[in-house]
């Protein structure tokens, strides 16, 4: 066991990947000498030559569109989509070509799309956006939302085995956060939820680095006597529906808690399964908590306000004890 | 063109906000990222002086050179930073994010090569509506690898719009120089592809960027298309803040440094017999002055009142 920030988990994943795995490479703006806007790839470069580590022109729908075509050819590629935000300009490779390739052809597609998401940065509304319930709604892509340096590891060798394509979001915040991550990085399935703190009262799901936000509050939330069980979903493609809706049995009360804003959020689609399967067990509608429908302002003192976190949380799990008790 | 003495002293005027700018993110009083300009201004500022009050610029992330060349009030700019009320965008947008349409200034934009299209769509309402106005787009070399940028001119060349793309061709995105990012590193042969002319200039000399956007300017006007204007200069700060820079050497650096814009229009000035010290003295003190006025106009700013957080985002 060691401790890792993050960015060093992330790394130290793509460096065991690229040396058990000749197929593996990366793709990316700036990643070679510059090791990536937030630095997951430095030092790659230097271990693994240009030919294997490559430095793309910007060029979003291209290089994702070529890391389709290579992953076709034989080889694995990892992209890194310098912001989530950019995601929007190689939409329609991921989307078009790379989720329909298994159904439609029964090909394989070995590729892993790393990006950096979420807020809390002060980066205005172009550079802090999180989208992954967008391909929540495309079948065909896996998505990995880890919260912990040993999960990000963990999942994202697991990606870049599997030969489903995979969309990997690494929120910008959990990147200096440290954690225990066992010597041998071991790969962490996907669908499968992790239970992070066990409780009655009621269940906190998240994912990314809101898990931080519901563990804090569960812990205020625990010193006024409401014990909340937090949930951290790991993947939402595929989904553990199967270890939600146990913790929902148990405590029949469910907030989920997402940073991506309300509509069409991922977070609806969650509850609406657990709505589905669990109905009967529930005490209280199922609550959620996100960034209300409006781009992530830059101001802090805005940005601080729209972006759920661990007070809110708390604030609203009072309020749902207190209406459905 | 305006008077020599106001150019000197919107190149100072960028000079010194970025370089506040940078000062207060590294001292922590400013939060987030941003990206200066500094080394660029004589692009920004003889671009825009070539312009007429109804055309439109677009911007790009390094955008608060091209916004206070256009005249823009460096007091709202920092306001923006500071994340207050009185900000261009009232806190919403941050460093690039920033728009000022009484003045013609249509925005920076944080998408790399996204300005280019929309530049494209004023250009096609200008020449719809019988308007003699053109749009001129600001970009970097690195977003010339964009498809929008391939999308964008082949357009506007196809429909002879009055649209100026002014790429300020720094020889870097982030830090992969132009020639690592672009099979043929000169951005303005690439016109040839979508017949239009593409012409070079010093882009650190701002005499030569004038003449050659109020050339590409006439020429729309005279509804004869588009121009791609690749100005040759250089960042002389980091891309970001934070930027160890570890991708160039300090010997390139200090060679530009030698080609600074502001020394060379000095140079000029002086070549033509209109510059004297008095002169030098007074336009850097009110370059100076008007920077410590922004600073305090953005600190005894309000912040935004969070009850009207979620208003204003539809009609
Ligand atoms: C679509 C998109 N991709 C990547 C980025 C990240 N990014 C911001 S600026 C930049 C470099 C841009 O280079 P260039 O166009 O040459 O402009 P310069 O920074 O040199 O002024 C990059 C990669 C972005 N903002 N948008
Ligand atoms: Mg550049």
């Amino acid at each position: 066991m060691k401790t890792l920030t993050t960015v060093e988990a992330l790394r130290a994943a793509l460096w065991h990947e690229m040396r058990r795995d000749r197929r593996v490479i990366l793709l990316g703006e700036d990643i070679g000498v510059y090791g990536g806007a937030f630095g997951v790839t430095r030092g790659l470069l230097d271990e693994f030559g240009p030919e294997r580590v490559i430095n793309t022109p910007i060029s979003e729908m291209s290089f994702t569109g070529a890391a389709i075509g290579a992953a076709l050819a034989g080889l694995r590629p990892v992209v890194e989509i310098m912001f989530m935000d950019f995601i929007t300009l190689a939409m329609d490779p991921l989307v078009n070509w790379a989720a329909k390739l298994r159904y439609v052809y029964d090909r394989a597609c070995p590729l892993v799309v790393r990006t950096p998401a979420g807020g809390g940065r002060g980066y205005g509304p172009t550079h802090s956006q999180c989208f992954e319930s967008w391909f929540f709604h495309v079948p065909g892509l896996w998505i990995a939302v880890p919260s912990t340096p040993a999960d990000a590891a963990g999942l994202l060798r697991t990606a870049i085995r599997t030969e489903n394509p995979v969309l990997f979001v690494e929120h910008k915040r959990l990147y200096g956060r440290k954690g225990g991550v066992s010597d041998r990085l071991p790969p962490v399935p996907f669908g499968s939820a992790r239970i992070v703190r066990k409780g009655k009262d009621l269940t906190l799901a998240a994912w990314s680095w809101m898990v931080a936000e519901a563990e804090e509050a569960a812990q205020r939330l625990a010193e006024e006597g409401i014990e909340a069980e937090v949930l951290d979903l790991r993947t939402l493609v595929p989904l553990d529906l199967e270890r939600l809706a146990e913790s929902v049995r148990r405590t029949h009360r469910l907030m989920i808690v997402e940073e991506g804003v309300r509509s069409g959020g991922a977070a609806a689609e969650v509850a609406a399964r657990v709505g589905e399967s669990v109905f009967e067990y529930l005490d209280a509608p199922i609550q959620r908590v996100t960034t209300p429908e409006i781009p992530i302002p830059a101001s802090p003192s805005l940005e601080r306000a729209a972006i759920p976190n661990s007070e809110r949380i708390v604030r609203e799990a009072f309020r749902l004890m207190r209406e459905f008790s | 063109m305006r008077s020599r003495r106001e150019l000197y002293l919107r190149l100072w005027l960028i000079r010194l906000f970025e370089q506040k700018v940078e000062n207060l993110f590294a001292k922590g009083v400013l939060h987030g990222t941003t990206h200066t300009a500094i080394g660029q201004e004589a692009a920004a500022v003889g671009a825009c002086s070539a312009l007429g009050p109804r055309d439109v610029v677009l911007s790009t992330h390094r955008g608060h050179g091209h916004l206070i060349a256009r005249g823009g009030d460096p007091c709202r700019m920092m306001a923006e930073l500071f994340g207050r009320e009185t900000g261009y965008s009232r806190g919403r947008g941050g460093s690039q994010m920033m728009a000022d349409p009484s003045i013609g200034f249509w925005g920076s934009n944080g998408i790399t090569g996204g300005g280019l299209p929309i530049a494209v769509g004023a250009a096609l309402a200008f020449r719809l509506r019988k308007e003699r106005r053109v749009a001129l787009c600001f970009f970097g070399d690195g977003a010339a690898n964009q498809g929008m940028f391939h999308e964008s001119l082949n357009m506007a060349g196809l429909w002879k719009l009055p649209v100026l793309f002014l790429c300020e061709n720094n020889g870097y995105a982030m830090s992969t120089p132009t020639a690592a990012a672009s099979a043929v590193p000169a951005i303005a042969v690439k016109a040839a592809a979508y017949g239009m002319p593409g012409v070079t200039v010093d882009g650190n000399d701002l005499f030569a960027v004038f003449r050659a956007v109020s050339e590409a300017r006439r020429r729309a006007l005279r509804g004869e298309g588009p121009t791609l204007i690749e100005c040759r200069t250089y960042r002389l700060s980091g891309h970001s803040r934070g930027d160890p820079r570890s991708y160039r050497t300090r010997a390139e650096e200090a060679a530009w440094r030698r080609r600074d814009p502001l020394r060379r229009f000095r140079a000029e000035l002086k070549r033509q017999g209109e510059w004297d010290e008095a002169t030098e003295r007074a336009v850097r003190r009110e370059a100076a002055r008007r920077i410590a006025e922004a600073i305090r106009y953005a600190r005894r700013s309000p912040f935004p009142d969070h009850e009207a957080m979620e208003k204003g985002v539809f009609a």
